[in-house]
């Protein structure tokens, strides 16, 4: 049976990876190696690594410590960030990642997502979506959530597929850094209009949290960030307590 | 020394530091006389059959591996590198592979119906015939899979995964094997399967 992934998110700037509430305000937490190779040994499914630093000089620092995390740790490697152009996928493809997500540069440039598919097959490209309730509705922000777009969630989502995403991040505004649950409603109407993979994300304060999102939404991942980095509780004890509620997960 | 074979598609970063970690040596080389004088072969591949079977025609090096592998040379083919050791593909076409082994690559989404494709995440290994490249690891084990087409193989499968039914996730026909799933990617269990490929003789 196809296991539920457990994904830690790593907020990567100048070297360092950082974590935000509501996607303001950053604190230091700890040395990306370090992180990684923990969270392997204790039985991350994958790792998402986001590449947040504006300038020339954090980029490259970013491939260097995408590098040196790909020679340690063998799970794969998500990497989004600054991602525009081909020639973005081709720089963090060359440093080790294995699926390059994309948000704001598609959304600038929706023809990037078929161009990266067929340049990279589908399995590469991550269609990631920061989405708010607005309304009735569920729209898409880019800019890392700071700028509401046209988009909507459900239309966009389809649009990444129909061109060739091999899956989807959901990341709740509404839900994110505040630790209170996943946004399980956005994630149930999202994952009911796809057919690929779909990793939900913002909102993890407990274990109970990915218990509930897994019991009641068909997504095939649940991401977190401060709940792992802050060793709320560990991964390993996550799994178990998913696999004692009948989760299929990998031990 | 083990021979990366190196026809543009795929990234192979993870395939040749994987192999670094466990003290194997390796090459990622597109050059014949390297792949000759190499020990072992890993095919690795991701991306489409047909580009990749083209490339790897152009390349002039479609006839070595298969000429090396007739020979008696360990080959291992990874993922879509697996699935070009068989004589064809239904992907966007029909294409004709290596036939190195007996069978054909198919749609996933004609078995498993009502799933997502890709097939994409861990999923557990069930043995089905002896394989060497298996010799540490355990019935279950959970392994890394992202593909959307699998091998329909009739005599020379060792393993399965479930997913929507049992489908190929390893075949071995004497000196040539493959996995469906990326050892690479696979945390620990990959690496002792990479660990017993390297240490076949």
């Amino acid at each position: 049976m196809l296991a539920k992934r457990i994904i830690p998110c790593l907020d990567v700037k100048d070297g360092r990876v950082v974590k935000g509430k509501n996607f303001v305000g950053l604190q230091d937490v700890d040395d990306p190696v370090k992180l990684a190779s923990y969270y392997s040994d204790c039985g991350a499914d994958e790792l998402v690594f986001y590449d947040i630093t504006a300038s020339a000089e954090g980029r490259s620092l970013f491939c260097e410590v995408l590098k040196s995390v790909a020679s340690e740790v063998f799970i794969p490697l998500t990497v989004g960030g600054g991602i525009n152009s081909l020639d973005d996928f081709d720089r963090v493809l060359k440093c080790g990642a294995d699926k390059v997500s994309v948000n704001s540069g598609a959304i600038a440039n929706p023809s990037l997502i078929k161009a990266a598919a067929e340049k990279y097959g589908n399995q590469c490209v991550v269609l990631s979506m920061d989405v708010k309730k607005i309304g009735d509705n569920y729209k898409v922000f880019s800019k890392g959530g700071r700028v509401q777009t046209d988009l909507d969630a459900v239309e966009w989502a389809k649009f990444g597929e129909n061109n060739g995403a091999g899956e989807i991040v959901l990341n709740s505004i509404d839900t994110d850094g505040v630790k209170q649950g996943f946004d399980l409603p956005m994630l149930d109407v999202i994952c009911n209009a796809v057919n690929i993979p779909v990793i939900a994300s913002g909102g993890a304060g407990s274990v109970s949290h990915f218990i509930e999102l897994f019991k009641s939404v068909n997504v095939d991942a649940g991401l977190g960030a401060s709940v792992f980095h802050y060793n709320q509780f560990t991964i390993a004890e996550l799994k178990k307590q998913l696999k004692a509620n009948g989760i299929e997960v990998r031990l | 020394m083990i021979a990366i074979v190196d026809y543009g598609v795929g990234n192979l970063f993870s395939l040749s530091h994987s192999l670094e970690k466990i003290g194997a040596e390796s090459v990622v080389t597109g050059e014949k006389k390297i792949i000759e004088s190499a020990d072992k072969i890993i095919l690795p591949g991701v991306g489409a059959f047909g580009d990749a079977i083209k490339k790897l025609r152009q390349n002039g090096l479609s006839d070595v591996v298969a000429n090396l592998a007739r020979a008696g040379k360990p080959v291992l083919g990874i993922c879509l590198g697996m699935q070009l050791l068989f004589d064809k593909s239904y992907e966007y076409g029909v294409h004709s592979g290596l036939g190195l082994i007996e069978g054909e690559i198919v749609p996933l989404k004609d078995v498993a119906r009502g799933l997502k494709i890709p097939h994409m995440g861990w999923n557990s290994l069930h043995f089905t015939d002896e394989n060497p490249i298996f010799a540490d690891v355990n019935e279950g084990d959970y392994v890394y899979f992202v593909h959307s087409y699998y091998a329909k193989c009739a005599n020379s499968l060792s393993a399965t995964t479930f997913y929507g039914e049992d489908i190929t996730a390893a075949v071995r026909k004497g000196n040539i094997f493959g996995v469906q799933f990326h050892p690479e990617k696979s945390g620990k269990t990959g690496l002792n399967i990479l660990r017993a490929f390297a240490a076949l003789r």
